[in-house]
Formats: C-alpha cells, structure tokens, sequence
C-alpha cells in the first residue's frame, strides 16, 4: 500500500497533464487563432489601380497620389501646436479631440488623424514634418479623372463594407473597391493583387523582422489597364445635348456589339465621388429623389418602346408568312376592334402597304398584322407563344448578359401571363384583348439599351453581338467568347429588307424627314409613348416621351443608337434630333446643322417635370 | 566509469536524464535566440551559458560516480550543515536579482544555495531516518526529522522564495514510505480541500458538507472505522480551518496572491495583469498542435510573449515548437524516470539508500507537478524550475547531484 502511493500519484499526474495538453492544443483550436493575432503582424502593399482608357487611346481615368497624416500616440513629443494647426488649417480643439481618438483606438497602433491632404497641403506639411514626431504621412492612391462625363459608365470606388469583408477574403476593413460601374464590374482586373508582408511581433508590438524569412511574402500585381469601348468625344457630345434634359442615350457599333456611348440624364462629374468630397456629395445625389443622377436611364429604366417596336411585329408578319409586303390594310384614323373600341391613328392616306405603314407609323396597319400573327395559330396561346419566341431571339425580355454592373429585362408578355391575368380557362382572351402589344404599348416594356441593340440586330439584318464595353486588357483586344458569337434572330434575313426600307423611308418622307443630314442616309424609327404618374393617388397622363431608335448608315451600318427622352413630346421633337446629330457628329466628327444643336442646347424639359410636382393643374404636350 | 562491487549503473535512469537535458537545451536555445543568430555557445546568451553548464555537469557526473557511496552516507550532516550555512549566508554576502537574495555572486555567474540545499537535506534526513535508534512512529522522532527538513525551508522563504520552500514537502514521501500514520495524509489532503474548497464555495458551504459528512460516517457505526470523538474533533477543525483560510485569503494575503489562486479556480480572467504569464503560456502551447510549428519556429516564442520563457515557463516552447508530440513525449520521459526511480528505490536494501531514493523521487515529482502544472494553467503560479530543462546553473547541477547520488548509490546496492 505504502509502495504505491507514489505510483498512483505519479501516474495520475501524468495523464492529467496529458489530457490538459491534448485539450490545449488539439482539441481549443482558439489558442492558434490568438496566436495569428498577437505574434504575427500583416501589412498590405497596395498596388497601383489599373487606368481606364476610351476607345480611341484617350485616357478617362488615371489615379493620383492622396497623403493621409497619421500619428501613433505612443511615439508622440511635445511640438508647435499653433504652428501645426495653421499648416492643416485645424482648430486646436479639432486636433486634441482627433488626438484623443487615436489614443482610445490604440497608443501604439496608427491612427488616421487628418486625412487625404491636398497636394499643396502636403508641400507645406511636409517640409516640417521632422519637428512632428509621432506623426507620418501615409501615401494613398485615389482615382484622377480625366473627364467629367461618363459617371455612370465608370462608376466610383469607395470603401468595403462590413458585408463584403465577410463574404470575400481578399478584402480587409479600409480597402478599396470598386462600385457601380465599370469599377465594379471590372474590379477585378483594375485592382490587382495586393502584396503581403509578414512581420514577426514582440510582446511590446515591436517588429522583430519577417516572420519565417518572408516565405509567405509575396510582391503587389499592378492593376490592369483597360480600354472601354466607349467614345470619349461622342459621350461628352451626348451628355451636353441632354442636359436640362432626362432619359438616356445608347449607342452601339453593329458589326461588334461594342458600346459607344452610353449615357444617363441627369448624371455629375465623376469627380464629385472622390475622396474627401466623396461621402457628402453621394448622400446629396442618393437623396434627389426626383431627377434621380444615379439612375442609369440607359440600362435600368423600362419604357413601352411604342412605335419603334412595330418594325419586330413586321418583321415577325414576314417570318410567319401571315403578311406580304404588298398587303395594304386600310385606316380610318384608327382600327376598330368589337364593341366600338379603337385604336387610334393620325391623319394620313389610306389604305397603307408595309413601306408607307412603317414611314407613316401606322397604328391600323401593325393591327392587323399582330392580329394576323396571333390568329394563325389555333389557339391565342400558341400564337402568342410564336410571337414571343421571335421577340426573345432579339434579346427582349430578358437581360442582355452584357458586362455591365447593372441592368434590367425588360418585358414580354407570353400566354403565360395572360392566361394569368385573364384568369384562363374560367375566361378566354383573344388577339384583341392583347392589341396594345402590336404598337409597343400596354404590356411590352424595353430598355434604351435593348432598343439601341433591336436597331443594331436590323441593321445587321438578323443577328447581334452581346453590347460589351470591354475591348482591351492592357492593350491586348478581349476574346470573350460570348461577346464574338453571333445572336442569330429567328427572323430570315430576306424579310429585313422591306423593314430596312421602310425606315429608311422614315427618314426620307416619313415622321423623321426633318432630321436629314448631308451625305448620310439613316433607317428610324419615332415613337411617342403615353406615360402616367400619381399624384395623390390618382392616375394623371403626363407629356408623352420622345423615342428614336436608328442606326446608319442604312447599307453597312456603323452606329446603332436609341435615344430616350422622358416627357419630350413626340419623337423627332427632341429623341429625333439628339439622334441625329448624335450619328453626325460619330461619321463626320462635325456638326453641319449647328441651328438644331442650338435648339438642343437651349431648350430644357425643366418645366415639363415640375409639372406635377408643382400642385397645380397643368396641360400636357404644349 | 568506476564500477563498485559488481552492480553497473542504471543506464535508463542516465539515458533518460540526458534525453532531457539536451532536448531541454535545444529548447532553450529557441527561447533565448535573438534577432541576431550568433555561434550556439556564444556565452552572452544563456543557451550559450547552459551549454557550459552542461558540459560542467557531465564532468560533475563522473566526480559522483567516482566517489565512493559511503562518503555520501558518512559525511551527509556535515553536507547538511554546510548547506544551511551557505543558506544562512546569503542574509549576508548575497546577491539580489529581480527582488530575490538567493545568489552568491562570481563575477558573471551567481550560485543558488537553494537548489544545493535539497540533496543535502535529503541526505541528513535519510541518515537520521535509517538510524537504528529512530522510530517514525514516535511523535518525537517524527519531530526531530520535520525539524530537519524544516530548517532550510525557513531559510529559503525570507530571500523571498517561497517556491522552492514548497518543494520540502517532497520529503513527505519518504516518511509514509518509511512508515509515518496515514492520518497525516489523510489531514494533510482534508486540509488542502477543505482550503481550495472554501475558495471555490465558502467557509459556509464547507461547513455545511463537513457536517453531512461527519453525520454520514457518524451513523455508519463501522468498528474499524474512527472513533466518535475523533469524527466531531476533525469536523470542528475542518470548519474552523475553513473560516481561517477565508480569513487569511481576504485579510491577510495580499491581492497578488489571492490573483494566483482565483486564475487557477477560473473565478477571474485578467489576461494583461498577473494572469498574462499563464495566458501567453496557454496561446504558446494552445497554438502548437499536433507538431507544434518546428524547432525554432514558434512564433509566440519568437515575439518572447511568454515572460521568463527559458527558466520557468520552458515547457511553453515545447508546446509550440514540438506540438502534442513533443510535450507529451516530456510527460513521458519524466514519468518514466520517475517511475524507473521508485523501482530502483525500492530494490534498495539499506533503508539510507532507500529514503534517499525516495526523496530524490518526490523532490523531481513536486517540480514536474508545480512547473508544468502552473505552464499549462492548472495550477497556482509558482515559480520553481522544471528539472533537467530550465536555464541556469545551480538549478541543473543541484538536480544533477541530486540523481546522482541515487544512481552511484543504487550502484552500490549489492556492497551490502
């Protein structure tokens, strides 16, 4: 008994120290973390972000040096506080509460006291920098823009969130990113790969050289610079030409699908969302609600496409074989349809063929058409469906798939949903009861964007590319496999001549005659849609949008464009005319009908929006 | 090697005390490399000096062996004494390091009497134990042996050091092997629970559980089992042993001790102040893992986070560097010897040689349990070395004699 005591007690020794063992440092994975945290220190060399250049070599965005004071409050000596506060323009309160900050967050970690400096600031600063101990100039790069259009294409780039700290590794609470945008959508390649340093600490936070020789080193990558294929001088043309102005411009090259312009009114200077300024000035833009700058027009906002959209429906009567180009349908300022309702149409001669119907826009004759469309089937569903199918293979109703940050599908309607509305089968819908549909109004909806690339898909005569804004990485052209396969449409290319020449004819007789250009022959489109708003609950009609979708020239088309003007009265009034002197100023480099650019310039819608907010009774389309 | 009367020296004991030594070494080596690798005997740094020391303590290994046993026996008072002198001395000629008078200062290096004075008084114990005169059972003679053991101990704890004044409670070890009563085991362990539990639950609740007991075994009517009068007699003084230490621990300890106590009871997390030591220890270790991060490669180690982590929190590189393997392989081999020492011990036939054994053992066994309890957070911080592993002179030389008397002795065995 005696024998074993020391047995027992050693042994037991012995294997409670084995299993406090194998709990601390198998089981309580916590101590390694703490370990990472305490012993191990991470700094991140940032590269330089990637430049950003227009089609043509100019450059849009490069980046500029920023110079953040910084003070660790450990290190700190007594200095001139009158003579430092007069250098940085800082009440001395303002600097011992900063002070006081940066002593809370941590005595020996740096803290941000003033930050980006402007560089006459730093000059100043910086030659007395040495009388300052404790405090350092920490050098940050921030984006330089070259222009002051584009916002909208570009984008901006701010600091990540919380969210995306969790979701993405490679960010850390202070980085950089881009968003909205090319920025955003690109981040990738401009950012770079950010380089790492591992430094080995001491229990006094000292650093006591490279943790494991700097093995896990690794060097920063410099962002990409990358080549958009917007038109730098059509964009800036653009913008001024809508301003005072809302709605978008898209404008597109066919035979590639590259974006040349793309532009959102109201839009700002890009610059407005760098650094300092940036916080007070995008809370300014976030909240006017009303005219909505950081709406991209051109991409998000979804417009019945109106008369525009009458050329799908002619080319889809060819293609169905329902309609032959020398069918003449007549019009008595609209077209009857049961129960003594009609669909409206101005004056013009009657009866029209398909030419003359797309130059005059006729309502009575694209009804007839649909309604041939629809009833050649047995039933309205399946026609409906058919009609559908044509229309999607023009990339309607659905997202583009291009490379922007942002975007919307559009509509178009299928039987589906009006089985759905009609509450089918209890009760039956026909081709009338969907009659809207046949002049782009009531249930399709597009956006500029789609309607800049159903100009493009005509121009080409059956077949886009995916619009895209990319077109070099470091000087080296994309080879996107899904911006350079052809969308092959379901419509046979044959069936796009007559449809070609009647808005051609548009241009040359028809409801765009008055925005001929010299030595340039273009195939439009107007349209003038209703809109509605609420005031108070009630549904009020404001001032029709102006529409023009076109591309040019008509034989071998070099740009596609559609433009959206929102309350513009009808449209050639201003759609038509932005447009063409939009094609102008892209083929010829110069403006010819500088009294139309006057006009332009000089009229603003303004008044039209105050319209209804200003509480009063008003009269639309004066 | 001399060999005496035919028996060979025990190599697992010696292989084993290499083993430790030099994995010891190697570690310190990590703990106490600086930003600038210099020569491994670069005698500025202390894995220089220890691999001095270590090369004095093999030739310290042959000088023992080369001694005749009976000198051990023979001159152990006269050792003794000279031990308490050297104690005694230091309220004279001593050195003060970090707050301590423990050393005799010799230009660069410094002696530690204290850590001399643990072989030599288990030599003088174990002479007056196996003299045929003493009888443990007497009270007088279990005074007188106390008195022997006691004397260093109260030298030691004024420089202050109460560390290694805990250690002569090694020599209890001893003294049940050699017969004394159980009851003082059994009182010395009620004392220690009735002390941590009254920490943990309060003198009242001590009491009240003292009561259930004393009524349970009251009731028990047992015939071999204590007398009625004994229970009441051990349940008052537990009770008022429990309202003492309350006492004690609120009014007359100070606020660094009671810290020590509550970190190990888990009643306080102050992981900047006094508990820093053990947390850092506890990261170090905890961020080991199965491997541990690789000779010198421990990161913890590296930023020296871990306070004093070449003398008494060594064990924390072991954990880092050399993961669960490494520090489990530690437990092993001091387990082992410990283990093989009892077995030596106890193939002993002269009782002098026996309860030497026997104190060597529970002297090695209280520092494994202190020093590496305290490193790996289940027990108070105190500040005695881990044997055979620590940085310094005097601690691996005193532990060295230590065992090596034991193994010259047990060589010896077969003289009888």
């Amino acid at each position: 008994m005696r024998k074993l005591l020391l047995y027992i007690t050693i042994l037991t020794t012995g294997i409670i120290f084995l299993g406090r063992l194998f709990y601390l440092q198998v089981i309580d994975t916590s101590m390694v973390i703490r370990s990472q945290d305490n012993a191990i220190k991470v700094i991140y060399d940032y590269p330089q972000r990637g430049y950003i250049y227009d089609r043509n070599g100019e450059l849009m965005v490069s980046n500029q040096p920023s110079y953040d004071v910084m003070v660790i409050p450990r290190n700190l000596k007594p200095f001139d506080t009158t003579e430092f506060c007069n250098i940085l323009n800082l009440s001395r309160e303002d600097l011992e509460k900063k002070l006081d900050k940066a002593k809370i967050y941590s005595p020996m970690l740096p803290s941000v006291v003033i930050p980006q400096l402007t560089k006459s600031e730093y000059a100043i600063l910086q030659e007395k920098m040495r009388n300052y101990q404790g405090f350092y100039i920490q050098k940050r790069s921030l984006r330089d823009y070259q222009v002051d259009h584009s916002a909208n294409v570009l984008g901006y780039i701010a600091e990540v969130n919380q969210k995306i700290v969790n979701d993405n590794p490679y960010y850390i609470s202070g980085d950089l990113i881009g968003r909205a945008g090319v920025e955003s959508y690109y981040e990738e390649l401009l950012r770079g790969e950010k380089g790492v340093k591992y430094i080995q600490k001491d229990r006094f936070n000292r650093d006591i050289g490279p943790y494991k020789e700097g093995i896990f080193d690794s060097l920063p990558e410099k962002g990409k610079d990358i080549t958009l294929t917007i038109d730098a001088v059509l964009q800036d043309y653009g913008t001024k030409l809508m301003e005072n102005k809302r709605g978008g411009i898209v404008a597109l090259e066919p035979n590639t699908g590259e974006i040349l312009t793309l532009i959102t009114a109201p839009t700002y200077d890009p610059a407005d969302l760098v650094g300092r300024k940036r916080s007070p000035n995008f809370t300014k833009l976030y909240l006017d609600e009303d005219a909505k700058p950081l709406y991209d027009r051109g991409l998000l906002a979804e417009y019945p496409p109106g008369s525009p959209f009458k050329t799908l429906n002619a080319l889809i009567g060819l293609q169905e074989d329902v309609v032959d180009t020398d069918d003449a349908f007549s019009c008595n300022h609209g077209y009857p349809y049961g129960r003594g309702r009609k669909l409206g149409c101005h004056a013009h001669s009657s009866p029209l063929s398909m030419i003359p119907g797309i130059a005059q826009s006729c309502n009575a004759y694209f009804a007839n058409v649909y309604r041939r469309i629809i009833e050649k089937y047995p039933s309205p569903q399946e026609g409906m469906d058919a009609w559908n199918a044509h229309l999607k293979s023009f990339g309607l109703g659905d997202y583009l798939g291009s490379d922007l940050s942002t975007g919307r599908s559009g509509k178009i309607p299928d039987s589906e949903y009006y089985n759905k509305i009609y509450d089918y089968p209890t009760y039956k819908w026909y081709a009338t009861a969907t009659l809207s549909n046949a002049i782009g109004q009531g249930e399709v909806l597009m956006t500029p964007i789609q309607l800049a690339n159903m100009a493009a898909t005509i121009g080409n005569k059956g077949w886009f590319y995916t619009p895209h804004i990319l077109k070099e990485v470091n000087g080296q052209p994309i080879k996107e496999e899904k911006y350079t396969t052809k969308n092959v449409t379901t419509i046979e290319k044959r069936h796009f001549e007559p449809v070609v020449e009647g808005m051609h004819e548009v241009y040359k007789s028809g409801t765009a005659s008055a925005l001929r250009i010299p030595g340039i022959e273009i195939a439009g489109k107007t349209g003038t849609a209703e809109n509605f708003t609420k005031i108070d609950g009630k549904r009020v009609q404001l001032t029709d949008h102006s529409i023009f979708v076109a591309f040019a020239p008509v034989d071998n088309p070099k740009i596609a464009i559609a433009v959206f003007v929102e309350n513009g009265y009808w449209g050639g009034r201003y759609a038509g005319r932005i447009a063409s002197l939009m094609i102008e100023k892209y083929l010829k480099g110069t403006i010819t009908r500088t009294d139309m650019e006057d006009w332009i310039l000089s009229h603003s819608l303004e008044d039209e929006y105050a319209k209804p907010l200003s509480g009063e009774p008003f009269i639309i389309n004066r | 090697m001399a060999r005496s009367n035919g028996a060979s020296f025990d190599w697992i004991s010696i292989l084993i005390y290499l083993a430790l030594i030099l994995f010891g070494w190697a570690n310190i080596y990590s703990a106490s490399l600086g930003s600038t690798s210099g020569s491994f005997f670069d005698l500025e740094q202390p894995y220089g000096k220890q691999a001095l020391f270590v090369g004095l303590s093999i030739f310290l290994v042959i000088i023992i062996l080369s001694i005749e046993a009976k000198f051990y026996q023979r001159f152990s008072s006269i050792i003794y004494l000279v031990s308490l002198l050297s104690l005694a001395g230091l309220f004279v000629f001593g050195k003060t390091i970090s707050g301590a008078t423990s050393w005799y200062s010799f230009g660069s290096f410094g002696l530690q009497p204290s850590e001399f004075a643990k072989f030599a008084t288990a030599l003088a114990l174990a002479k007056y134990l196996s003299d045929i005169q003493t009888n443990i059972r007497r009270l007088d003679h279990q005074v007188k042996a106390f008195i022997i053991i006691a004397i260093p101990a109260i030298l030691i704890v004024p420089q202050p050091d109460p560390g290694s004044a805990l250690v002569y409670a090694a020599f209890f070890f001893p003294l049940y092997r050699e017969g004394l009563s159980g009851f003082y085991l059994i009182t010395g362990l009620s004392a220690v629970a009735v002390f941590i539990l009254t920490l943990i639950i309060g003198p009242i609740w001590v009491s009240v559980v003292v009561a259930v007991i004393a009524l349970v075994m009251f009731f028990m009517k047992s015939r071999k089992g204590p007398g009625k009068v004994l229970i009441s007699v051990f349940a008052i003084i537990s009770m008022a042993l429990s309202f003492s230490v309350n006492y004690i621990f609120e009014n007359v300890f100070e606020q660094r001790h009671r810290d020590r106590f509550n970190i190990v009871l888990g009643k306080e997390v102050d992981s900047r102040g006094i508990g820093y030591n053990t947390n850092q220890s506890e990261i170090a270790i905890g961020s080991g893992g199965w491997f541990g991060k690789g000779w010198t490669e421990g990161t913890q180690t590296k930023g020296h986070f871990v306070p004093e982590q070449h003398t008494d929190y060594i064990f924390s590189t072991v954990g880092e560097e050399w993961g669960f393997l490494g520090s489990a392989m530690v437990v092993f081999l001091f387990v082992g010897l410990l283990l093989r020492l009892i077995v030596l011990a106890e193939r002993q036939r002269d009782q002098f040689y026996r309860i030497y054994g026997y104190s060597v053992i529970g002297i090695l066994f209280i520092h494994f349990l202190v020093n590496i309890g305290m490193v790996i957070g289940i027990f108070p911080t105190v500040g005695i070395p881990l044997p055979f592993f620590s940085y310094g002179g005097s601690g691996l030389w005193g532990f060295t004699i230590l065992l090596f008397i034991f193994i010259k002795l047990d060589s010896d065995r077969l003289s009888y």
